[in-house]
């Protein structure tokens, strides 16, 4: 028993360790390629379309919600506490703007996008079409990889900051309607409160996530095994790795930038 | 000319090649046989470079595969060969027409503008047309295999490798694709390595055959030695006997009879 439990263990371990160092290994390799070998840009653009454009809807029909219920709880306690809502506004947009603004759009995104990265260069590679990109003269770094890594860091800020807004629109809505409170203190309490630092912050930790996922996702697609059901599995471990890893970065990204003042 | 001198391939714990030492004479077609799991697959992805092989190595014209460093090396190598795969491993992305012109990019110098004619001949080559703009999906099995073929021959390459190329084909498509191997080798002179465990077709297209069984190169010889040949593993396979030497896992304690030596202790 104890066998068993201390050699399931090891194993853990062992394939732990060999998944982090091909990580890194892929991370080394699309840093290489990306000097050595011209960059694929019509790929590039097409893989920003499918994530950012693709995404569009989604990531603001989730942040306009969150800011529409981020505003109802900050009024629902202020007016509890001084019988009137205050600082709607800012609540709002400090919330979004430097965290939940990147931390949801990462996270919708690589349930999204990432889960249909690993997917595709999952079923690409159990039907050797990594190997004939192979036999054709290119790698599959090179032309699979680089563009989807360079899509996510050009789109996931643009996303992020779409975000921000429409979740400060929603905010604004639910402190319109339910609350009355004038567009112009709604507004004021942003902007009065608000310093180009906060936005930066979230901004900053948004490239973070886009590479976070995209490399995760596009690991996960290169180095899967099987047939559908290794598909399947590189898919969920992708998603899951991704979230996960957005909250726990995130928090270090945000101990990290408080310490260098940009808070 | 190929030559594989003593080539060694490892997955981890299990060998799959266990020293193979072959020779490929230029314009001639050798076709390697041998079941399921013995390694033909494997050796052709070695002689390719898509497998670094563990130990030994593979020299196409004086260039070991596993000496090449840059890009353009790799490049040069890989212009050589065109490789038809298993199922196709088209993309399914692309229409038949990029799927055919995708290499050019990257092997070779030819202008965009002739990108077009090029898919066409290849179709041509191979006995299609009019299908340059379909999606892979919507071609059959025999279909898909051809524009693979295409594909393989776009670059002009002075090697084919085809990785059972009848594999999953009704009788009479494995002969037209029989054809078409034989057709290429006329027209463009090519040289060729065919795996394949349909004996019909090693008949058919080879030049020579090699027997591979477990990781070894058993036997090399022509066909017409294939055929009369009383080695009894070689005579076992090209007859498709279930009974003889080389032992099939059937049942999981048949296998292990097979085995001559006894189970260790908690084997199952």
């Amino acid at each position: 028993m104890t066998d068993a439990l201390l050699g399931g263990f090891g194993r853990w371990v062992l394939d732990l360790s060999e998944d982090m160092g091909q990580f890194v290994l892929l991370v080394r390799s699309t840093v290489q390629w990306m000097w050595r070998a011209p960059i694929e840009w019509r790929q590039t653009l097409i893989q920003m379309g499918r994530i950012g454009v693709d995404s569009l809807p989604v990531t603001a029909m989730t942040m306009f919600f969150t800011g529409m219920v981020l505003a109802l709880q900050s009024g629902a306690t202020s007016k509890h506490f001084f019988n009137t809502p205050l600082f709607v506004g800012t609540v709002v947009a400090f919330s979004i703007v430097m965290e939940l603004g990147p931390v949801l759009t990462a996270v919708v995104v690589a349930g999204r996008a990432g889960a249909s990265i690993a997917a595709e260069l999952g079923t690409m590679k159990v039907t050797e079409q990594i190997d004939a990109l192979y036999t054709l003269g290119t790698d599959p770094i090179r032309y699979l990889v680089i563009p989807r890594l360079l899509a996510f860091l050009f789109v996931l800020p643009l996303l992020t900051v779409i975000s921000d807004f429409t979740g400060i629109l929603g905010g604004f809505f639910v402190s319109r309607v339910k609350y009355a409170i004038p567009a112009t203190v709604y507004w004021h309490d942003i902007v009065d409160n608000m310093e180009v630092k906060h936005f930066v912050h979230g901004y900053l930790k948004t490239y973070i996530f886009a590479f976070l996922v995209s490399m995760i996702s596009c690991y996960r697609g290169v180095t899967t095994r099987g047939g559908a059901e290794g598909v399947g599995k590189s898919t969920t471990r992708a998603v899951v790795e991704s979230m996960v890893l957005i909250l726990v970065i995130d928090y270090f990204a945000t101990a990290l930038l408080n310490a260098l003042g940009i808070t | 000319m190929i030559e594989a001198v003593g080539v060694v391939k490892r997955f981890g714990p299990r060998t799959i090649l266990r020293g193979i030492d072959l020779k490929v004479e230029t314009g001639e077609t050798l076709v390697i046989i041998g079941g399921s799991g013995c390694g033909k697959s494997t050796f052709l992805k070695c002689v390719i470079g898509l497998h670094a092989p563990s130990a030994g190595r593979v020299v196409v014209d004086g260039l070991d595969v596993t000496k090449l460093r840059t890009e353009s090396e790799i490049a040069d190598y890989r212009r050589r060969f065109g490789y038809l795969f298993q199922e196709g491993a088209l993309f399914d992305s692309m229409t038949v027409a990029d799927n055919i012109t995708f290499g050019l990019k990257y092997l070779t110098d030819v202008p965009k503008a002739e990108y077009r004619k090029i898919a066409s001949d290849s179709l041509a080559l191979v006995g299609l047309k009019d299908v340059e703009d379909f999606k892979p999906s919507e071609l059959s099995g025999g279909m898909k295999k051809r524009v693979a073929l295409a594909r393989a021959i776009a670059a002009r390459p002075e090697y084919i490798l085809y990785d059972e190329p009848t594999t999953g084909l009704d009788p009479i498509m494995s002969d037209v694709i029989n054809d078409l191997i034989l057709d290429l080798q006329k027209q463009l002179k090519v040289t060729a390595i065919v795996v394949t465990h349909d004996m019909k077709s090693a008949y058919k297209v080879g030049t020579r055959i090699a027997m591979f069984h477990e990781g070894r190169a058993l036997m090399t010889g022509t066909p017409e030695e294939f055929r009369t040949t009383d080695n009894p593993f070689v005579r076992q396979f090209v007859d498709g006997l279930s009974q003889g030497p080389i032992k099939m896992k059937l049942k999981d304690f048949e296998a292990d009879e097979a085995h001559a030596a006894p189970p260790a202790k908690g084997a199952r």
